[in-house]
């Protein structure tokens, strides 16, 4: 407390020190509000909440003036809205920082955000829609002794929900931009990264030996060459075994991760294909708590990142712990006035990925079993697999239209976490098409229509969904106003009880840099992932208001 | 104690929000250029010109709709106000590699930079993508919009021309 006053105090201070200039800085931030009541509709499972209506609200505000910079962030969960963990209760500044720059050296001072290289061995980060703020607290300096190498340490601990997790990070990262150091006019550029983190945590097993120092090394190298990009990382993160017996059954295992992509692109064509490899990868700021919380590194899933409903109804969540993805991107632009591509143009994206699980498992290490997948083999448990392809078309001044197919396989006992077998393997088909006609100058009206028809890979013992439909109808006047309605029926459910209608509307205002929305529906219970990361989302049935606002 | 820092949290900002102008400008921030080199956003120049900041995703459908739109009608935009527009993205390590190959393909003439771990996000107050922002000649934030709906740059376009007059 004592702390956030200082900071507040010197807050004053500065005001008052800079109003005799004439620059005396900016200030600007944002602020959201969402509010959700909560009705009990048993059909669908939905639950009504003690508090009938439940809140989310917080508030940034960033001083800046020249390379000085300060903040603060004053969260409100009163309390927190059902499809968030519950540890998150009660108002708080649980985020302020301080930083200034000198001679090319930045300090920060308090809560910081920071990754090294792609987040294999650390990355924290706020995914606000997921509940995710692992931000740190403590000081992080970087430093530039000469252009085009960068240097960056730190130490601190990491946020969970309103508290900070045991775990002390220290950490380090130099990167090096070779062409830059040399200065030199080379058609291949080159740069260099290096990353080292450590976590202190300490040991209470009086039996195992179990590491209170636990390290991750990776590096990591870009290669650019005219058209072409190459980037390659390698991760390493020493065993880290929980001390309670039962949770990590004593695997002294090391942990690695491996990602790589390249791309080749040129006007109207860019192509992109990546791979990654993770085993034994999880890393935690606690080693005996579980939860998306504590997880302090961050392994990207190898999946496209899915907007339309019936596309993201099965999403791919990367498995830390042990998995082998490849997938591959085709961007392509047929051009203005040739056959395909008409008066404007006509653009079609492919995308396939796989996820498969790693041989016999993930490693592990004690005196009692011993086991190392194999590098590269793609014939073990399917868990993630899409090809998907678009096709938009502007047809003319008014109506534009985007078509879509995709057939995704979802193994969802390992995706979600259930007993194998409970679920089995699913396959869908889904096809989106979604129209848009403007009516008038600033009034467009716009057609959503999708199906998902679902059928069993592998069965399962629990009764299936089966096939789906989506439809949306929105009408938006530029620059104010927006309204949708949409349906989500679940017309093929096994269970006959179960064939149901979700109906959600929604209505909206924005002028500038505000934004306000209000809703009434039914939300289905399901799975919302961003990046890497899921949560789960209870059925929920009420009203919905968001108010987001920037200045 | 906690009405004490409440107070003294309400009081801070009452006194922020009076003692400021209108008028901001850019943050002091490192963003990354599609090569890979470091380039801080206070270095953007458009020769007096105005400038448009928008931040995007790979991901996000309205984005890419606006950004797509504006492409449409780019080069007008540019021949009577010489306007420049610079397209930030925010994708993470999942989708930054498709950052280049989508804007390639998709034949814009943006300056492109990437914001992999949202720091100018953060520090102009982004919540959300898309969100765009207006400069001035002197680069300083005259306007700015939250979200996209179909035929908004009309709106965005005005703004700028208020600026050129």
């Amino acid at each position: 407390m004592k702390k956030i006053i200082s900071l507040f105090v010197s807050i004053h201070f500065c005001l008052f020190a800079f109003s005799q200039e004439s620059n005396i800085g900016v200030i600007n931030g944002d602020f959201n509000l969402n509010l959700q009541s909560y009705q009990e509709d048993s059909k669908i499972g939905a639950e009504a909440q003690d508090e009938i209506v439940l809140n989310n609200a917080y508030l940034n505000l960033n001083y800046t003036r020249g390379n000085f910079a300060t903040g603060i962030r004053y969260e409100s969960y009163l309390n927190a809205l059902a499809d968030f963990d519950p540890e998150f209760k009660g108002n708080g500044i649980m985020y302020r920082y301080a930083t200034y720059s000198i001679d090319n050296l930045e300090i920060t001072a308090g809560n910081y955000y920071e990754q090294l290289g792609s987040g294999l061995i650390f990355r924290s980060y706020e995914e606000k829609g997921l509940g995710i703020d692992n931000a740190m607290d403590g000081v992080r300096l970087k430093y530039v002794p000469i252009d085009g190498l960068y240097l960056k340490t730190f130490i601190g601990k990491s946020r969970t929900h309103f508290t900070y997790s045991d775990g002390i990070f220290r950490g380090a990262d130099a990167e090096l931009n070779i062409n830059q150091i040399l200065n030199s006019e080379l058609k291949t550029k080159i740069i260099f990264g290096g990353s080292f983190v450590s976590r202190y945590q300490q040991r209470d097993n009086l039996i195992f030996q179990i590491p209170q120092n636990v390290s991750a090394y990776a590096s990591r190298i870009n290669l650019m060459h005219g058209k072409w990009s190459y980037f390659g990382e390698y991760a390493y993160k020493i065993n880290d075994p929980a001390n309670v017996l039962s949770q990590s059954q004593m695997n002294y295992a090391n942990g690695t991760a491996f990602t790589q992509n390249i791309t080749f692109s040129k006007r109207g064509f860019g192509i992109s294909a990546e791979m990654h490899r993770t085993d034994n990868m999880t890393f935690k700021s606690d080693r005996d708590r579980d939860g998306k919380a504590y997880i302090i590194n961050y392994i990207p899933t190898l999946s496209k990142p899915h907007t339309y409903s019936l596309l993201a109804l099965y999403p791919c969540a990367t498995q830390a712990d042990g998995e082998l993805g490849i997938q591959f991107d085709i961007f392509y632009k047929f051009k203005k006035g040739s056959r395909l591509g008409g008066k404007y143009g006509t653009k079609i994206a492919i995308n396939y990925s796989q996820i498969n699980a790693l041989e016999g498992g993930p490693s592990f290490l004690n005196d009692i079993r011993t086991h190392k997948p194999t590098f590269i083999n793609f014939d073990e448990v399917l868990h993630y697999q899409d090809f998907n392809i678009s096709v938009a078309k502007k047809i003319n001044r008014k109506l534009n239209t985007n078509f879509i197919f995709a057939n995704q396989t979802y193994n969802k006992d390992v995706l979600e976490g259930k007993p194998i077998g409970d679920y089995g393997i699913l396959n869908s088909t889904i096809l989106v098409s979604d129209i848009s006609y403007k009516i008038k100058d600033g009034h467009t009206i716009r057609l959503e229509l999708q199906s998902l028809m679902s059928s069993q890979i592998e069965d399962g013992k629990q009764p299936k969904e089966g096939d789906w439909s989506m439809s949306l109808l929105e009408y938006t006047i530029s620059p104010h106003w927006f309204l949708s309605i949409q349906d989500m029926y679940n017309y093929g459910n096994e269970d006959i009880n179960k064939q149901l209608h979700y109906v959600n509307i929604n209505a909206g205002f924005i002028k500038g840099a505000n934004r306000f929305e209000i809703g009434y529906g039914k939300k289905r219970e399901g799975i919302f992932c961003v990046g890497g990361v899921c949560k789960t989302v209870p059925s929920s049935n009420g009203f919905s208001l968001s108010v987001s606002s920037s200045f | 104690m906690f009405k004490k820092t409440l107070l003294t949290f309400l009081t801070a900002i009452l006194a922020i929000t009076f003692c400021f102008s209108q008028t901001k400008s850019l943050p002091n921030i490192d963003l990354k250029t599609l090569d890979g080199s470091k380039f801080n956003i206070t270095e953007i120049e458009n020769e007096g010109s105005p400038i448009v900041i928008s931040f995007w995703a790979t991901w996000c459908k309205p984005c890419k709709k606006e950004l797509n739109n504006i492409a449409e009608i780019y080069e007008d935009w540019q021949d009577e106000t010489n306007v420049k527009v610079i397209a930030i993205s925010i994708d993470d390590s999942r989708s930054m590699s498709k950052v280049n190959p989508y804007v390639n393909a998709s034949d814009w003439e943006y300056e492109v930079y990437l914001d992999t771990n949202s720091d100018l996000k953060r520090a102009m107050g982004v919540s959300t993508v898309p969100h765009t922002f207006l400069l001035n000649s002197q680069k300083e934030i005259v306007w700015q919009h939250k979200g996209y709906i179909e035929g908004d740059e009309n709106e965005l376009y005005k703004e700028i021309k208020k600026l050129v007059k």
